[in-house]
Formats: structure tokens, sequence, C-alpha cells
């Protein structure tokens, strides 16, 4: 066996990837531009966490002093927590965030798997004009989105914030594509064992797209998540708003400062940390467990 | 090994060619078309209804006076509306900034992306590290982004020019100078939004099969001969992608410019989004603006079937 292969087993099968060298100095260049690298993105990202730490003084005042002079502090996020409404607006956006992320994933899928694998009346030119709304930027459609809501008599409800946000021909068209890379001779083998539509779908092409389907997932999620515009237009009632729309009126109101909105900042982004990092492990699993890494 | 890669990709080959004519044959055999329609109607309805409507709703409102303080859908102009916008100094200046801001940002985002893959999936120790730190910042709502960036942008007291003047430079004013305020902001964008980028092309390497390597590695190829002869040809079809999604996302840039120098300095930033923006909700005049997001939209179609078409021909 090959010295190459042998190592890859060592290195743990997929963890392991033989585009770069295997001696010492390739290795030890390859930490180091991913130390040199990882510095760089994570700075910007300390220098917030850091913040959120320091007195109002020390947060306006310093250069790049990364220790304050009067000392880490949680006032920051004391005041923040004491502003009320936070935990209903976390809740708020949990469930519109987990309701658009379930119902995006499961109609892009079957729309994905309809436009991949089935033949019917339209179906070309329906992709392309799913593929043609991709470029439509979702800033021009607020306005006729908001009096359409009006007219439905949906302003200030869930219904309101999560029914625009489903709509991905994005994620659709990453679908599609991973649909159609995935082995005709598997579907073709499920289909001659008396398989319909269905039935491929559930217990072919969706065990096989797992890695997939969690990315997609993520990236919903994350966009609805971090999604201002539509949800700060589409609800005025405070009990109603997502996070970072509930933070953006705190700001206004009582004119927080720079450790004050490092600190809002961090609140708002922890959820997401937990989600991608429960879904990361999710990910990696996958791709293991369907040998779409292997063979 | 080497023989069975090379059957395996003739047969790949082979499915995608035949792979009209068999859908055809399974398709009569066993999904007579209503299955496909079956399983496109949930999104088709949504789709229709949250984005052919409000486009529809849009290009009427494009024809009409339609202002945001009246409540009446305006008055039918016909084509004044367009007429007024191709002769309109601003829309080409702010078309030229999208543009320009396009062409700056999308090869850093696909080279950057693919360094970063191709580092992390080396099997160095601490792999979840590496994939938390390259897309932390693309967990960041744009509200957060900004506070952070224009902290680190101040130009006294801010920690880039800090650490500029650490080693004997001129700090810069990073978003107030006409020369560099469109470079500051295609670095936040780099910095925010590479982990997508990054994310695909990982699991783009996760998926090409160990046994080329190992072909590969049998015929003696060294490290940088399997870079470029099987992980960048096999990586073709995702860099394709994530080219084609990362100019459409670029064109549509509007938060973070909007947050960080609102369209300044003398409009050196401001993006065609930012115009419509202006004219709709500052002015008042949805009528207009509706109309230049069209002749917007039309642009970017434009330049995005000719980006598909250069890319499926490519493929070929």
């Amino acid at each position: 066996m090959p010295r190459e292969v042998v190592r890859r087993r060592r290195y743990g099968g997929h963890a392991w990837h033989p585009t770069l060298g295997t001696g010492p100095l390739p290795r030890v260049l390859t930490l180091l531009a991913l130390a040199l690298m990882t510095v760089i993105w994570l700075v910007p990202f300390g220098w917030g966490v850091d913040t959120s730490f320091k007195t109002e003084v020390d947060a306006s005042a310093s250069g790049a002093d990364w220790i304050p002079k009067a000392g880490f502090t949680l006032d920051a996020y004391r005041t923040i927590l004491d502003q009320g409404n936070l935990p209903v607006w976390a809740v708020n956006s949990v469930v519109i965030a987990v309701c658009v992320t379930a119902i995006t994933v499961t109609i892009s899928a079957m729309a994905a798997y309809a436009f991949s694998r089935t033949l019917f009346r339209g179906r070309r030119v329906l992709f392309a004009v799913t593929i043609a709304s991709i470029m439509v930027p979702p800033q021009i459609l607020i306005v006729p989105l908001f009096r359409q809501m009006l007219a439905m008599n949906l302003v200030d409800t869930y219904a309101a914030v999560i029914l625009p946000q489903v709509v991905a021909p994005a994620m659709v068209f990453i679908l599609k594509k991973f649909f159609d890379g995935i082995p005709r001779e598997l579907e073709e083998a499920a289909r001659i064992d008396g398989a319909g539509s269905f039935r491929v779908f559930w217990s072919v092409v969706l065990p096989l797209s797992r890695p997939i389907l969690a990315a997609v997932a993520i990236f919903v999620f994350i966009n609805t998540w971090n999604n201002f515009l539509w949800p700060f237009i589409s609800t005025s009632d405070p009990q109603l708003m997502t996070l970072p729309v509930g933070l953006s009126t705190v700001k206004d109101s009582t004119g927080l400062r720079n450790a004050q909105e490092s600190a809002a900042s961090i609140l708002g982004s922890i959820p997401l940390l937990i989600v991608f990092m429960l879904f990361q492990r999710q990910i990696v699993r996958s791709v293991a467990t369907t040998g779409l890494g292997g063979q | 090994m080497a023989s069975v890669s090379t059957s395996a990709r003739q047969a790949a080959a082979g499915s995608r060619r035949a792979g009209s004519r068999w859908a055809a044959a399974t398709g009569r055999r066993r999904s007579p078309g209503g299955a496909g329609w079956l399983f496109a109607t949930p999104f088709l309805v949504f789709f229709t209804l949250f984005l052919l409507v409000p486009i529809g709703i849009g290009l009427w409102m494009s024809f009409t006076d339609a202002s945001l303080t009246g409540h009446g859908d305006g008055v039918f102009v016909g084509l004044d509306n367009y007429t007024e916008a191709f002769g309109d100094s601003q829309v080409w200046q702010t078309l030229g900034n999208t543009v320009w801001f396009t062409v700056l940002t999308t090869v850093p985002l696909v080279i950057v992306a693919l360094v970063m893959a191709l580092l992390v999936y080396t099997g160095m120790p601490g792999q979840w590290l590496w994939r938390l730190a390259f897309f932390a910042s693309h967990l960041l709502p744009v509200a957060v982004v900004y506070q952070i960036w224009s902290m680190l942008f101040q130009p006294d007291r801010g920690m880039l020019n800090s650490v500029l003047q650490t080693f004997g430079m001129d700090g810069i004013a990073w978003l107030t100078d006409e020369k560099y305020a469109m470079w500051s902001i295609g670095l936040v964008t780099l910095w925010w939004t590479v982990g997508f980028n990054f994310l695909l092309y990982l699991a783009a390497l996760q998926a090409i099969p160990d046994h080329l390597y190992e072909a590969a590695a049998l015929d003696g190829a060294g490290a940088w001969r399997r870079l470029w002869s099987v992980t960048l040809p096999q990586l073709r079809r995702t860099t394709a992608l994530i080219a084609v999604l990362q100019v459409m996302a670029s064109l549509k840039v509007f938060d973070q410019i909007y947050l960080l120098t609102k369209g300044g300095p003398n409009g050196a930033t401001r993006p065609i989004l930012e115009y419509i923006y202006d004219t709709g909700f500052t002015n008042y005049r949805l009528g207009y603006a509706s109309a230049v997001s069209y002749v917007f939209f039309g642009i970017i179609i434009i330049l995005s079937l000719a980006q598909l078409k250069i890319f499926s021909r490519r493929e070929d």
C-alpha cells in the first residue's frame, strides 16, 4: 500500500485531504497559513467581544487597547438584559426562523426534485423563471409586498413575517444542482424495484442529500435570523419583533453606546453560533455515513 | 485503480449525456407528468404569491406617478418614468458604482474562499475551530458588522490606523476618502461574506472521490500535480456556481454601504439600490423608483444570462 494511502487512513479518511504535501515542512507551512488567516478573521470579532466587556469610557476611548484601563465589566450586558423585551424578541426570532427554515427546505427540496428528476409540462420554463428570479433584488419588492399584506389583512402577524421569506429560488437552484449529481443508477434500481416518484424522493434522493439539506437549512436559518428590512417593515408591535429589529428600537430610544451595542450584538449572535456548531457536526457525520466523500 | 477511476468518469459522463433520454424513458414509465407538478406546486404557489405578484405590482407602479404619501395607486403616465431614468446621470453613476463593487469583490470572494477551503481540508487538527473562524463572521447581522467595523475604521482612535501607525505608516481615512471608501467596503464585504463560499467549497472538496487521489498518488503525482490535475478540475462546477451566485449577490449590494457610508463620500460608494431606496422612501417617488428598479433589473438579467451562457459553455 503506498505511503500516501496509509497516511490518509491514519488521518482518518475524510478528514485528511491529499491536495497539499504530507511532509513536515508543507504541514508546518499549512498550519502557519491557517493560523494567520484565522487570526485575521477573528480579530474584528474578538474586538467586538472585547468591547462588550469594557466600560463605556474605555469602549469609546481606546485605539488598539485590548485591556481596558478600568478593567473588564459585565455592566453592558446587565444594562441590555434589563431592557425587558429581549426574551420575547428571542422567542419570536426562534419561532419565525424555525418556521421559515422548515417550510423553505421542504418546498425547495420538492421543487428541486421536480425540476431535476421528473418530467412535467412547462418544467424548463418554470425552472428558467425560478432561476431568473434569483436576480430580483429583494429591496425592490418591499413596497408591493407590504401592499399585499395590507390587502390580505396580515400586517402585524407572524404570517406576514414568515410567508414572503419562504420563497428561496437560490436554494432550489443549489438543491437541483446537487440532485443532478446523484447517480441515476441508484434511482433506476429503486424504480426497477417498483418505487414511485415519492418513494424515490423519500428513500433515495433525500438520504443521499443530507449534507446539502443541512447546509441549505443553515443558510436559510441564518438569513432569516439576520434579516432586517422585511421584519422591520411588516411588524410594528414590539411583542412581534425579531431580535435584530427589537435591538434596533432599543438603540433608537436609549442611545446605546459602543460597549452596550457590542453586548447586544453578542447576545444576538450566540444562538446562531450554537446552531452552526450543532449542524456542523451533522454535516460532517452525514458526509461520512452517506459515503459521498468516499468510495 | 487508475482504470477504475477512468471508467467511472466515463460512466458518469455517459449517464449525463444519456440523462434526458433516460428521464424520458423512466418518466413515461413511472411518473406520467403529474408527479412532477405535485412536487413543484407548493413552491410554485408561494413563488407566485410572494414573488411574481409583487413583481407585477411593481411593474405596474413603474408606469404611474404613484407616491408613498398618496393612498391611491397613482395616475398612469406611460413611459415617462423610463424616459427620465435613461437620461438621469444619477442612474448611470450609481450603476457604475454597483458594477465596480461587483468587480472588486467577486474575484477575492472566490479565491480567498477556495484558499480557505483547501487549507482547512488538509486534516489539520482543530477542524471545528478553523471552520468556525472562517464562518463566524457570516453569522453576524449587518447591524453588528457595521458596529464592529465602524469602530475599527475610526480615523483617530480606530484599531486599523493604530496598527498602521505602529508600522510607521500614515493613517488612512478609510470611509471618508473617495480613493479608499469603496475598497474599505470591499474589505468589510470580504470579511463578512466569504464564509458562505468557503463552506460551499468545503462541501465540494468532501464530495471528490478518494479514489481519484489514490489513482493519482499511485501514478506518482505530487501534491501540486494533484491540486492542478484532480482537485481544481473537480471543483470547476462549484466555482462556476459560486461565481454566478457571487456576482448576483454583489450586484444587489445595499445594506453594508448604506450603514457604513450612506453612499458617500460625494456619492463615491452609492449603489443603484440606494438611489432607488432614496428616490422611493426619502423623496416619496414610488413610480419613478419602480421604473429605475426595472431598468436595473433588466441589466441584471442581461448580465446574468450572459454569465450563465459563458459558464455552461465552459462546462462542456
